[in-house]
C-alpha cells in the first residue's frame, strides 16, 4: 500500500476525482461513454478505479472489469479511448504535483487494466 | 453477537460485513467494488449503531439519513437495515389552510397526525388516492414548528394536482407519506458560499433550505436564482425581499426567461444569469432544483465552474 501512502491516499483521490472527471466529461472523444449515467454514481466509481490504480484498497477482479465494462464495448469502446483515459489520468496527477516516479507507478497499475476493460 | 434484520428475518453477522452476511443468505444487495468506494451496496439503518468505517467518503446528507455501505459495516451490535428504495411509511395529515401563492401554484399547509421527522428540502408523497400519489417537496422547517408547507404547480392534466386545486380545502384529512429525498442543508463548514438555483415550484425546497441555513447561522454567501417565463410564474417574492433586507449574506435574484424583465428582475436563463454571476465555483455548495433540463445541465456546468460533485445537491421534478 506504499504508492497509496505516497500519493496521499483518500484526501489525494478526493482532490483526483474532480478533476479527473472533468477532463473526461469535456473530452469529445470519450465523453459520449460517460454521459446517460448519474453523474454522481459515475464519480464515485471514478473514485473506485483511482483508488485501485493509486495502489490503493479495492477488490476488483479482471472478470469485474470485464462485465462493468462490455456494455462500453459493444459501443465501439476501444484502444484509442482507453489511451484518452490514461492521458487524463496521468494529467490529473501531473496538475496535482505528484512526482513523476509515482505517477509511473499508477500508470502501470491502470494500464494493466486494458485487456480487461477492452474484452480482450 | 450481532444481529443483521432485514425484511423480518434476523441473521447472525459474526465477523462478516452486512453485505456478505445478507448475500449469503440470498439476499439479492447490489454490490460492485467491495472496499467502500464504489456505493453501489449503498442500504440504510433504520434502528441501530452504524460504524462509522461503514460512512466513510459519503455526502454528508446520506450520511445524516442513515444510509452506509454494507460491504464495510460490520455492526458491534443488532442493525436493522433497508434497501434505499425500500417503501415509505404513510401517515394521515389534516390540511390547515390552502392559498394561491401566484395563478398557477398552489400553497398547502398540512398538520400531520403525528410528528414528522424531516428536513427542510425533503419531500413527501401526498396521495389523491392509495394508488396515486405525487411528490411535493417541503419548503417548511421543522425547527420552526410551522405546518408542513407545499407548494403545488397545477399541472395540464395532471391527475393529484388538479384534484387538489379543485378539491382541497381547510380541515380535509389526506394520506402522506414519510419524508425523504437528499437535498438539504446539513449544518457544519458556515464559512462556505452557497448557490442555490431554481425553476418553478424548485423554489420550495430552496426557501427552504435558505431559511434553514441562515437559521443556522450560516456565514458565507446565500445566492439564490429563481427563473420563470415572465413575471406572473415567480411567488414568495415578498418573503424572499424580506429575508434579503434581514441578512445581509443572503441574495435573491429573479429571473426572466422570455418577454420584458422590469427593475428588480434580470432577463435570460436562470442558470446563465446565475454563473455569469459567479463564474468561479471553487469550494462552493450548490443546491439545484426544478426542470430537469435546466438541473442536469446546472449539475454539469457548476461542476465545471469548479464546484467539487460532493458538494452539489440536485432535485429534478
Amino acid at each position: 500500500m506504499s504508492l497509496y501512502t505516497d500519493i496521499g491516499g483518500e484526501p489525494a483521490v478526493n482532490a483526483a476525482v474532480d478533476i479527473f472527471y472533468r477532463k473526461v466529461l469535456k473530452d469529445d472523444r470519450i465523453n459520449r461513454f460517460f454521459s446517460n449515467v448519474d453523474m454522481e454514481k459515475q464519480a464515485a466509481k471514478q473514485k473506485a478505479f483511482l483508488t485501485m490504480a493509486f495502489g490503493g484498497p479495492h477488490n476488483y477482479t479482471g472478470e469485474d472489469m470485464r462485465r462493468g465494462h462490455a456494455h462500453l464495448v459493444a459501443q465501439g469502446l476501444n484502444d484509442t479511448h482507453f489511451d484518452a483515459v490514461m492521458e487524463h489520468i496521468g494529467a490529473t496527477l501531473t496538475e496535482l504535483k505528484v512526482p513523476a516516479n509515482l505517477i509511473a507507478q499508477a500508470a502501470a497499475i491502470a494500464e494493466s487494466t486494458r485487456k480487461d476493460v477492452l474484452g480482450k | 453477537m450481532a444481529k443483521v434484520i432485514y425484511g423480518g428475518q434476523s441473521y447472525e453477522c459474526g465477523e462478516h460485513s452486512v453485505l456478505d452476511c445478507l448475500t449469503a443468505q440470498g439476499v439479492a444487495v447490489p454490490s460492485s467494488c467491495r472496499s467502500g468506494i464504489c456505493q453501489t451496496c449503498l442500504m440504510r439503518a433504520v434502528t441501530g449503531e452504524i460504524p462509522k468505517r461503514a460512512q466513510e467518503g459519503l455526502k454528508p446528507t446520506l450520511a445524516a439519513q442513515n444510509y452506509f455501505m454494507a460491504c464495510s459495516c460490520f455492526p458491534q451490535s443488532d442493525i436493522e437495515v433497508v434497501l434505499p428504495e425500500a417503501g415509505l411509511n404513510r401517515l394521515a395529515a389534516r390540511v390547515a389552510s390552502v392559498e394561491y401563492l401566484n395563478v398557477d401554484i398552489l400553497g398547502i399547509r398540512l398538520d400531520p397526525s403525528k410528528p414528522l421527522e424531516y428536513k427542510a428540502g425533503q419531500f413527501i408523497n401526498l396521495f389523491k388516492d392509495k394508488a396515486t400519489a405525487r411528490c411535493y417537496s417541503l419548503a417548511s422547517l421543522p425547527a420552526l414548528d410551522e405546518p408542513l408547507f407545499l407548494n403545488v404547480r397545477k399541472v395540464p392534466g395532471g391527475l393529484v394536482s388538479n384534484w387538489l386545486f379543485e378539491n382541497l380545502k381547510a380541515g380535509d384529512e389526506v394520506e402522506i407519506s414519510e419524508a425523504t429525498g437528499d437535498c438539504f442543508y446539513v449544518p457544519g463548514n458556515a464559512d462556505q458560499n452557497i448557490l442555490l438555483i431554481a425553476t418553478g415550484t424548485g423554489l420550495a425546497p430552496l426557501y427552504g433550505i435558505v431559511r434553514d441555513a441562515l437559521m443556522n447561522g450560516h456565514k458565507g454567501k446565500l445566492s439564490l436564482y429563481h427563473g420563470s417565463y415572465d413575471t406572473s410564474g415567480f411567488y414568495l417574492v415578498d418573503e424572499l425581499k424580506e429575508l434579503e433586507r434581514l441578512h445581509d449574506n443572503f441574495s435573491y435574484v429573479p429571473c426572466v426567461s422570455e418577454g420584458a424583465a422590469p427593475k428588480g428582475y434580470v432577463r435570460g436563463m436562470v442558470l446563465d444569469a446565475a454563473l455569469n454571476d459567479h463564474p468561479d465555483l471553487s469550494g462552493w455548495r450548490v443546491f439545484l432544483c426544478g426542470n430537469p433540463n435546466m438541473v442536469n445541465a446546472a449539475k454539469k456546468q457548476t461542476f465545471f465552474a469548479g464546484a467539487s460533485m460532493r458538494d452539489i445537491f440536485a432535485d429534478p421534478f
